[in-house]
């Protein structure tokens, strides 16, 4: 009768942050609730070019499941989305492109390289190939790998999420901020 | 009428021989395509007379590519001749001096030479006289450089983290 008995799973629910709680109402600093809300809710743009593209797609798949990180609506509109991930090689005829792509989105974005390409240009060391997307666009996280393991990549999200979660709400006002954007010619 | 002919390589030959003279540089048969080298000044005369007539029909252009010899200082052309009719291929190649690279267009024979062209200039940095559009078309618009000519540097320029130790140099 035992064997027969279903076992009853708990669905996971994200972890409250540190706050005050009592009956009926739970108070907490607003950036750790944005953050929280913001971490668990990233919807990415794949800029998918090449073979990692692939394990992208393998990683949306129901076996390594990206959706169950937030991450369930892609977009392939700028506007609508708030990670960029790059994912392949990115000719430097395209860098302007992703730079448009780029600017195209609205705060907060983040931005992650999937690849050896995407991060320095990979094995590609000629003419055509840009040698890392941070020459064009400002990088949050690096996944190295030619192709990186689905594993791999929700790693990356992972410390997407981390940087989304502890990320102060001035962040994107700070002084900072505004030079990293000066130096890729975005204001 | 349809004949066999039993050597149509022979068949090209002697055709181009006798219309073109002194002007068919050589010709071998490499692995069964035959390949003639043809001087600069009749190319275009050459590939017209190959696409017309009527024994040899080479209507259709597979591909056209530039080659570069830095010893000999010379840009050439590749063009790969393919006969729908007769199941032939050959290669016609042509070469001039690097101080000059200037060809005729094929493009008023073949319009299929319009891109083939541009990437020949993207690459090579040949010019064709009387393209339509002879701009670059795979690199970057404002590329200076040919980068498939043998003095470009096969890795980017601008890393500066590449240690020579590590990459057997």
């Amino acid at each position: 009768m035992s064997e027969n008995q279903k076992q009853i799973v708990k669905p996971t629910v994200a972890e409250a942050p540190e706050g005050v709680s009592g009956q009926g109402f739970f108070a907490t600093s607003f950036e750790k609730a944005v953050g929280l809300a913001r971490k668990n809710s990233l919807w990415p743009l794949p800029f998918a070019t090449s073979c990692c593209g692939i394990e992208f797609m393998a990683t949306m798949g129901a076996h390594y499941d990206l959706a169950r990180f937030g991450s369930e609506r892609l977009s392939f509109s700028p506007r609508q989305s708030d990670l960029l991930m790059v994912m392949g090689t990115v000719a430097k005829k395209m860098g302007p492109v992703l730079r448009e792509v780029y600017i195209q989105m609205a705060e907060p974005k983040w931005v992650i390289a999937v690849g050896a390409c995407a991060s320095s240009g990979g094995i590609f060391d000629t003419y055509s190939v840009l040698q890392g997307i941070d020459r064009v666009i400002p990088v949050d996280v690096y996944v190295p790998g030619c192709p990186p393991r689905p594993e791999q990549i929700i790693d990356g999200l992972m410390k997407i999420q981390e940087l989304a979660g502890n990320e102060s709400l001035r962040r994107r006002h700070s002084k900072e901020y505004e030079d990293l954007m000066k130096k890729y010619n975005m204001e | 009428m349809f004949q066999i002919i039993p050597d149509r390589n022979q068949l090209v030959v002697a055709k181009l021989t006798d219309h073109f003279g002194e002007a068919i540089e050589r010709h071998e048969v490499i692995t069964d395509m035959l390949c003639i080298t043809v001087n600069k000044e009749v190319i275009n005369e050459a590939l017209l007379f190959l696409r017309d007539d009527k024994e040899m029909q080479f209507n259709f252009l597979t591909t056209l590519c530039g080659m570069h010899y830095p010893e000999k200082e010379q840009l050439g052309l590749v063009f790969h001749l393919h006969s729908f009719v007769n199941n032939q291929r050959i290669r016609i190649k042509t070469s001039t001096d690097m101080s000059n690279p200037v060809f005729p267009t094929s493009t008023t024979i073949w319009p299929s030479a319009n891109w083939m062209e541009r990437e020949t200039y993207d690459f090579y940095g040949i010019l064709f006289e009387g393209h339509p559009n002879l701009v670059r078309i795979l690199n970057v618009d404002d590329m200076t450089d040919f980068p498939l000519r043998k003095d470009f540097p096969l890795e980017d320029q601008t890393r500066e983290d590449k240690d020579d130790s590590m990459f057997g140099r």
